[in-house]
């Protein structure tokens, strides 16, 4: 298999991507909301020399159902997930939540629905499923991706990437290769942002609490942009800073390391 | 900061002259208010959320520290999981060992099936052993306050004193605990300097002349208060952090030493334990002795940690009884997801890391077991059928940071949503019984439409289209939503939302790019 060829600045064979086809899995939430993330994501994985394909059928990982206790109602869910991107080499989100629910949630689902055929088919499924920041390292090798982005950035490491996914420090050591910026720490990074899903619409009261605590700490940085692997959590913490008129602008992790000096 | 006197005010007006021990506010716990109703009260207790949130940072800090200095605290972790796995699968047979081990040590077992046989056997054992007084010394135990026993024994005519510090404040405070490892965090020194002044004097020592707000001094006025009561207590009451079935005995783990006095100073011991609490064997207490003391108060080690097995001639009580009570937990047992939940050593590790629980306090829980454990535990115990027990697992951002500290391995996120299941399921039963919902349909309604769409490719793929059509129409107009009415105002009350975008992402891909990946 060879690189799609010619125009100028096309990754060649020696590409870190070379041969390899993405099937992308946008995440219902940015597919329809955030679909910069995804596009950002795609144009980063060409650039790295990657096919990337986008299974029509896909919709969501059903992380919303389960969560709010609706297991039945998501059984369907896994099966379309499991049959949109079986035989797939890789499947690839910008979301450690997303990933994270498909790693953890789908293989116990399909024991709820007591189908040991849907349970090889998730297990499959589920061993090729990554987020971006593991696909970047782990699959392709790549640390430094080339981007450029000269701002001052604070990271909120979203709760389901670091407890769910376990995507580790992975998104800081892509953001540390990236050229120009610099990174202010976010004090108690770990600590929730307060969304939770229906949590933040259940208990708004203590989702928004929560949701101003982590706002100010963002604030206190001084930073222009707050990053994060996840465009839920980035929703919910930039919609008390834009509340509070702060400047601070959301972007996602991946769009940093879209952005190369002819995008800037 | 000074607080208004009107704080130990709740609950003393009904024929408080008649009662021997000060009286908690009003009502059942299993009646409190939906938790996201008591905790929108809470919240606006600004003493309270400062309290809160400087308690549990620096418990945190504490416990983080003392946790990373041991190079094996994981290997630890799941031991302590591993040994109390084994005792659940095994629990009638270490249950019927440790009744055996008690009684051949000289303790008396009781069995207890739930919290109204419990405290009826603890009151007639208390009964038998009373002297000039009808009074007992309490031990801090959460299995007591699970069954409301001191309320038992009130109705009795016998009051049961707290000794622990933080018990005494809440019970004189006429209070409820709000946290099972520190009950009174809610307070601060000014409220119990105004506590102790206002209410020690009518149940015993009253508070020194000019007390001050030095922790010191207040733990002086509290010894000075409880001493009386030590000294005088022919019964005694305690609960177990442990209870050892090869050998029959009992552990209590505490910081203060009042414990110890209970322990040594009474005739007759009656300890309260749940029936999770038992462990194999005595080498088993040198994993949960790590455990428990870095995870709980953050220290390497607690100051007293009492064993005991049967009396002893000449060394303490001449008397021991056992009441090992289930009151819901074979129910949990036979929850093979749910039954992780009764490794729980009652650390409060989960609740002190938990955000939503800094954020409220124990008492929006409607429990004496608050945050993560609490919104699992008890409506296992319960039952998801009061308001509050069904919306007890929704109290939770599902973080994960309680999985984290938890020196058992309880996979509280995962209970947490088992739970909520439990609670969609208990109401569909109810609605198709016809015996009306806990909440309106709405909720239900919209999952199997949401589950309906997301199983269909063809109607997510026409929402999606629907859902960019809102912002091509807006795009120019506005760049965010400030406040909307319901039912998007939870939302935006304080949160703006920026406006849909004009193209999804699988329109643009299907714009730029051909179905195989190459561009267009």
């Amino acid at each position: 298999m060879t690189t799609t060829p010619t125009a100028q600045g096309r990754p060649g064979l020696d590409a870190p991507g070379a041969g390899k086809t993405v099937a992308l899995f946008s995440t219902c939430a940015n597919d329809v909301m955030f679909p910069q993330a995804p596009i950002a994501m795609t144009r980063l994985l060409e650039r790295l020399g990657c096919r990337v394909v986008f299974p029509t059928k896909q919709t969501c990982c059903g992380q919303p159902l389960v969560n709010t206790g609706y297991f039945d109602q998501s059984v369907p869910i896994v099966r379309n997930f499991a049959k949109t991107f079986g035989g797939y080499d890789y499947v690839v989100a910008p979301s450690g939540s997303c990933v994270g629910a498909v790693r953890h949630q789908h293989q116990l689902l399909a024991d709820h629905a007591l189908d040991p055929g849907l349970r090889r088919d998730v297990d499959a499924v589920v061993a090729a499923t990554f987020d971006i920041s593991e696909f970047l390292i782990d699959v392709l090798g790549v640390t430094d991706v080339g981007a450029y982005f000269p701002h001052t950035v604070t990271y909120h490491p979203t709760c389901h990437s670091l407890r769910v996914a376990h995507v580790g420090d992975r998104p800081m050591r892509l953001l540390q290769a990236v050229r120009g910026i610099t990174i202010r720490d976010l004090p108690d990074a770990d600590r929730c942002c307060g969304f939770g899903g229906t949590f933040a619409l259940k208990n708004a009261d203590i989702s928004v609490a929560m949701a101003s605590d982590k706002a100010r700490n963002v604030a206190s940085t001084g930073a222009e942009y707050l990053v994060a692997g996840d465009n839920l959590c980035l929703l919910n913490i930039s919609g008390v800073l834009n509340r509070q008129q702060s400047g601070i602008r959301p972007i996602h992790l991946v769009e940093v390391l879209a952005a190369t000096e002819a995008t800037s | 900061m000074n607080i208004p006197l009107s704080i130990a005010a709740v609950g003393r007006d009904t024929a408080d002259s008649v009662r021997l021990t000060p009286a908690p506010p009003p009502g059942r716990l299993i009646d409190s208010p939906r938790f996201p109703v008591q905790a929108r009260v809470e919240l606006g207790n600004a003493v309270q959320r400062k309290n809160l949130h400087q308690a549990m940072t620096t418990i945190r800090a504490k416990r983080a520290v003392v946790t990373a200095e041991l190079d094996n605290w994981e290997q630890l972790r799941l031991a302590g999981e591993a040994i109390k796995n084994r005792t659940l699968r095994h629990l009638d047979h270490y249950l019927v060992q440790l009744e055996e081990s008690l009684t051949a040590a000289g303790t008396t077992v009781h069995w207890a099936r739930d919290a109204e046989e419990a405290n009826r056997i603890i009151v007639g054992l208390v009964e038998e052993s009373l002297g000039e007084r009808r009074e007992v010394v309490k031990v801090k135990s959460m299995a007591t306050q699970e069954i409301d026993m001191n309320e038992a024994l009130e109705e009795a005519g016998i009051a049961a004193w707290e000794t622990d510090l933080a018990e005494l404040i809440v019970q004189l405070g006429h209070d409820r605990p709000s946290h099972i490892l520190v009950p009174a965090i809610h307070r601060n020194r000014s409220e119990v300097r105004e506590i102790f002044n206002e209410e020690m004097g009518r149940y015993g020592r009253p508070a020194p002349e000019g007390l001050d707000t030095e922790p010191a001094n207040l733990a002086g006025a509290a010894r000075l208060h409880l001493r009386e009561k030590f000294l005088r207590a022919k019964v005694a009451i305690s609960g177990a952090n442990f209870a050892i079935a090869e050998s029959g005995t009992l552990v209590v783990v505490e910081s203060e030493g009042n414990g110890r006095m209970c322990l040594t100073l009474a005739e007759t011991l009656i300890s309260v334990v749940g029936i999770e609490k038992v462990i194999p064997t005595l080498e088993d207490l040198e994993v949960f002795l790590q455990l428990l003391p870095r995870s709980s108060t953050g220290e390497r080690m607690n100051p007293y940690t009492s064993l005991w097995t049967g009396p002893s001639s000449g060394d303490g009580p001449t008397t021991t009884h056992v009441v090992l009570i289930d009151n819901g937990r074979t129910k949990v047992l036979a929850d093979p997801v749910g039954r992780d939940a009764l490794r729980c050593i009652r650390c409060s590790a989960c609740i002190n890391v938990c955000p939503v629980y800094e954020k409220v306090g124990g008492h929006a829980y409607g429990s004496v077991y608050p945050g993560p454990i609490g919104a699992v535990l008890t409506p296992m115990l319960r039952g998801v059928t009061s308001p509050v027990d069904a919306s007890l697992p929704f109290a939770s951002t599902l973080c994960g940071a309680c999985f984290d500290v938890c020196p058992v391995r309880i996979p509280l996120p995962d209970l947490l949503v088992h739970m909520r299941h439990k609670v969609v399921e208990a109401k569909a039963e109810a609605a198709s019984g016809g015996r009306g919902l806990l909440h309106p349909h709405l909720e239900p309604v919209l999952m199997r439409a949401t589950g309906t769409m997301f199983a269909r490719p063809s109607l997510w793929a026409a929402a999606v289209a629907g859902g960019t059509l809102g912002g091509r129409i807006l795009k120019g107009h506005v760049a965010h939503f400030g406040p909307l009415p319901w039912p998007l105002a939870s939302w935006t009350g304080a949160r703006d939302v920026p406006i849909p975008p004009t193209e999804s992402y699988r329109a643009w891909y299907a714009r730029t790019h051909h179905e195989d990946g190459s561009l267009k």
